[in-house]
């Protein structure tokens, strides 16, 4: 039990982390699920006249949510930043801050 | 949410902020429910009246009560808090509010109920007004909710008269 559990954890941390996309479909995720288990969850404790039912359905709710949400899921890092090797770095032109005149002379005043 | 501290953090807060406004909105759900509560007092007996060595009136009652508070009940209702009071005006106080019996209905199935008990607070007069007073006993009601707003209503029930000797 341990043993799978430490091994459940280490895939876990072995996940790259999320990617710009990833992070922002994980937000957005978060949001719609958190809402509609809330709706639903309102909903069903007022039909069966059961506040304690509201708390658990929105509770498996939130449960469910941060499983899907917190950990780094393959899922999330379908579109990961291609980082050029640093030997490769020297090959091409180093980036030169630009700065437009007008704003340099803004500053200057 | 590009750690797994931030994407925790924005879920917590997310979801418990969610929570409150659940709360909330269970809370005015309350206002829905409109209750017909009914309520008798019956005095079997008056047990004694008489003077205390302070000189202050004091009155001994044996009361049959019966209430059918069960529409008081929703599913945002912890419990209801009750209480029996008399009522009655006297020289000294436009109105005096004496509890004389209270309790605390846990649930719906509770709250229909009869019981008969002699005071269980002492009904002491603040002076000697009590001979051949008219009064009234009132059912109050607090209802207490799981989450928010509580309410508070009563049944005023009128005609009642304390004997005019000490006995």
């Amino acid at each position: 039990m341990d043993e799978s559990m430490g091994e459940v954890i280490a895939c876990l941390l072995s996940f790259s982390e999320m990617d710009w996309q990833g992070q922002k479909a994980a937000e957005q995720l978060m949001q719609i699920m958190l809402i509609a288990f809330a709706v639903v969850a309102f909903l069903t404790g007022f039909a069966f006249g059961s506040f304690q039912m509201m708390l658990l359905v929105y509770a498996g709710g939130v449960v469910l949510t941060s499983l899907i949400i917190i950990p780094n899921w393959p899922f999330f890092n379908r579109h990961p930043l291609k980082w050029l090797d640093p030997s490769d770095a020297d090959r091409y032109p180093k980036p030169q801050p630009t700065v437009s005149a007008k704003k340099k002379s803004t500053k200057q005043k | 949410m590009h750690s797994f501290g931030y994407r925790a953090n924005a879920l917590l807060t997310l979801s418990v902020t969610i929570l409150a406004i659940m709360c909330a909105m269970a809370s005015f759900s309350d206002n829905f429910n409109s209750p017909s509560p009914s309520a008798s007092v019956e005095v079997l007996n008056i047990n004694r009246l008489q003077k205390l060595s302070n000189g202050d009136d004091e009155v001994s009652l044996t009361l049959n009560i019966s209430a059918d508070l069960q529409s008081l009940f929703t599913w945002n209702t912890k419990q209801v808090f009750v209480f029996v009071a008399a009522e009655y005006e006297s020289t000294k106080n436009s109105f005096n509010q004496v509890s004389l019996w209270d309790g605390i209905i846990p649930s719906r199935e509770h709250a229909k109920f009869w019981i008969r008990t002699t005071n269980k607070y002492r009904l002491t007069d603040q002076g000697a007004n009590l001979r051949g007073k008219d009064f009234n006993l009132t059912l109050h009601w607090h209802v207490m909710p799981k989450t928010g707003k509580m309410f508070a209503d009563k049944i005023v029930m009128t005609g009642y008269r304390l004997p005019e000797e000490y006995r």
